[in-house]
């Protein structure tokens, strides 16, 4: 070996170190992003989960109910004055309404749930939990910022002083938010919660699975393995690819100007937010599903010919099979996608405030990433732990979908 | 009304063939890939229960013969046939003809060893379940083993019948490939180098195997070895670049071949 080539010999050793270092940097750099992405989250999303609530004592007057009409105004009554028991020198208006303010106003349903689960109404005394509402929860949590003068502040020195007062007799305690986990969205941030969205999002979700998914895999079987390559398959695949590059939105209107307003189908419905998100998975279904039908050995392929299977039971004997885990990969994709979409949503209307838990596919919903995008527009302070906690409730669904992409791939994977 | 039935023929329905008449014959054979002709006025006779081997150079259109038989042609969008090939008297290109029919009675075993990737037991199975031929399992069960005997790997893989195909060895695969193909009974097996990614022992396994099926079936192997060639077929076809040369008794073909190419190629001088 002269000199030359031992120099290109130490040249080529050292470049293929060096790329090592570089692979091993930017994963190195993936991560770092990642793990700052989920745990600044978490550490954000923390407050949302819990809610700080005092005991109350409650004392039920007798025969109050009969009047069906002033029910809720009612109980209603009867918080404010186990409330304004806590404080007896508070006298005038004002003073009463803001200490009332302090907690939730959603403590009259919490009675009224009490009450109807219990079902005991006679003059008795008891003691309810009461949630505060969001300015005296992020008291407790966090403890008013010294650098605002207590005009600026959201709490004035009064209503600190009770706060304080009340955590003095150990009947303030913080538990876990039920609320967050099984309400809708609601203009009150310790009443609002994510279920409204989860079960919009599954609705819309479980819609574009159903339509994309067949017709994504035909349309690929079709073009892949039947179609005769002309001028206008070339021109349909062409097309197909762009529809992949298309931004979301387009959809949205799309969507908007064909299936509400052409088709009259109810504004802001999973069954319209799914119609929307499969035109998107449509070509990631059909593109992952003619790759990995394209994978599958053609020997396969002819031994199931010279057999004398016709054409369709090659694709649904052998190919199908064959291409299963590359197929449900790409789908899974596709509707990870859709699931974190929300540019579409907003222009077909599930951008709505709702607050009702939707029972159908036809019910006004929204999803969650337009959720996220509801509550990171709230002025209220809370909304940020909130935004972060759906957030997380999002990036954990899509960790349970790729979970079962990768076990489905598993499952089905082929040795060849 | 008509009813498509009946417009179906079946090649081997009804046994047309009279004594020395080939089982199959050729005419005037051309193929085009695209514009690209693979093959020149093919001419030839293949005898029922005989051997015979087509062997050239690479690329002197053996196989793309060969595939002509069982119309896998069909699925190569370019490809375009002229000429007659008639099976049993019956001209196999006929818009009457049912390509799946044809297929199923005519076996092909491929250069590369192709198992799917299922079980050994539903390897064999597949083509008897496709046509319908058995209800009872103990039935197909009898037609696996019968099959795998037939093939030599009855005692190789009768404890394994549950496992996939493609964890035997690749002469097993093989010999797995030629049962899968003899469970449907077919009346002709085409071989595509059936021996070319096998070891000296495997390829003898499977020579042995088609002396034994010769009995039963017409075959028609193509083989890049002269000495297979001459080990297993009767009849010999030399081909080269895409038109047939000589035919005859293989015998003749090895010992004292009429023309000068096909002396040069057997003698190993080109080729």
């Amino acid at each position: 070996m002269n000199s030359r080539q031992k120099k290109l010999t130490l040249k080529r050793r050292f470049a293929e170190k060096r790329f090592r270092y570089y692979g091993l940097a930017s994963l190195f750099l993936a991560t770092t992003m990642l793990f700052i992405i989920i745990f600044s989250m978490m550490y954000r999303a923390v407050p949302a989960f819990t809610n700080y609530g005092m005991n109350l004592e409650i004392n039920l007057p007798i025969s109050e109910s009969e009047d069906s009409d002033s029910q809720d105004l009612n109980y209603r009554r009867i918080i404010n004055k186990s409330i304004l028991s806590l404080a007896p020198d508070c006298m005038d208006r004002s003073c009463k309404r803001d200490l009332v303010r302090l907690f939730s106003s959603g403590a009259s349903y919490d009675l009224r749930e009490y009450i109807e689960k219990n079902s005991s109404y006679t003059n008795e005394t008891f003691s309810l939990f009461i949630l505060f509402s969001d300015d005296a929860d992020l008291f407790y949590k966090f403890g008013i910022d010294e650098d605002l003068t207590e005009e600026e502040r959201r709490l004035d020195d009064r209503e600190v002083r009770w706060l304080q007062q009340f955590q003095k007799t150990g009947k303030v305690e913080s538990r876990i938010s039920k609320n967050m986990f099984l309400n809708g969205d609601s203009r009150e941030p310790e009443i609002a919660g994510v279920l409204g969205a989860v079960i919009g999002s599954l609705y819309t979700i479980l819609i574009t699975l159903l339509i994309s998914f067949p017709i994504g895999v035909f349309t690929a079987i079709y073009l892949e393995n039947f179609a005769v390559k002309s001028r206008i398959t070339d021109f349909i695949e062409v097309n197909i690819n762009n529809l992949a590059a298309v931004p979301s939105i387009i959809f949205g209107l799309l969507g908007l100007a064909l299936f509400i307003n052409f088709f009259g189908m109810p504004r802001s419905a999973p069954l319209v937010g799914g119609c929307v998100l499969s035109l998107m998975t449509l070509p990631t279904i059909i593109i992952s599903t003619r790759a990995s039908l394209q994978a599958v050995p053609p020997s396969i392929r002819e031994a199931a010919l010279a057999m004398g299977a016709s054409e369709m039971q090659v694709v649904f004997h052998h190919l199908l099979p064959a291409s299963l885990p590359g197929i449900l990969t790409g789908t899974i994709i596709g509707l990870a996608r859709a699931f974190g979409e929300s540019a579409p949503l907003l222009l077909i209307g599930m951008v709505a405030f709702i607050v009702d838990i939707p029972g159908s596919i036809t019910d006004p919903a929204t999803a969650l990433p337009v959720q996220v995008y509801i509550w990171a527009d709230s002025p209220e302070r809370a909304f940020v732990a909130k935004t972060s906690a759906a957030t997380l409730v999002l990036i954990l669904l899509l960790v349970i979908i790729n979970l079962a992409a990768v076990i489905m791939r598993k499952r089905y994977e082929l040795k060849w | 009304m008509v009813n498509t039935k009946d417009q179906i023929i079946n090649v081997f329905d009804e046994q047309k063939i009279r004594k020395n008449e080939a089982l199959i014959s050729c005419s005037g054979v051309n193929v085009f890939y695209s514009d690209k002709q693979a093959l020149f006025d093919v001419n030839l006779d293949i005898k029922e229960k005989e051997v015979t081997s087509l062997i050239g150079p690479s690329g002197c259109g053996k196989s793309t013969f060969l595939r002509c038989i069982n119309r896998m042609n069909d699925v190569i969008e370019t490809c375009s046939i002229e000429g007659l090939i008639k099976i049993n008297g019956q001209d196999i290109y006929d818009p009457k003809i049912d390509v799946v029919e044809l297929r199923a009675k005519i076996g092909m075993v491929f250069q590369k060893p192709n198992p799917f990737p299922k079980s050994v037991y539903e390897n064999v199975a597949y083509g008897p379940r496709l046509h319908g031929m058995f209800i009872n399992k103990s039935d197909m069960d009898k037609k696996v083993e019968e099959s795998l005997v037939r093939a030599g790997l009855w005692n190789e893989v009768k404890d394994r019948l549950q496992e996939p195909g493609t964890s035997l060895s690749g002469g097993q695969q093989q010999r797995l490939c030629i049962a899968r193909a003899i469970a449907v009974d077919p009346e002709i097996i085409l071989m595509d180098e059936p021996c070319s990614s096998l070891d000296p022992i495997a390829t003898a396994k499977i020579e042995e195997l088609i002396d034994e099926l010769k009995v039963n079936y017409t075959i028609t192997i193509v083989t890049h070895s002269m000495q297979q060639a001459a080990r297993v077929s009767q009849k010999t076809a030399f081909f080269h670049l895409g038109h047939l040369i000589e035919v005859g008794e293989t015998e003749n073909i090895f010992r004292n071949p009429i023309n000068k190419q096909t002396e040069a190629y057997v003698t190993g001088r080109y080729g």
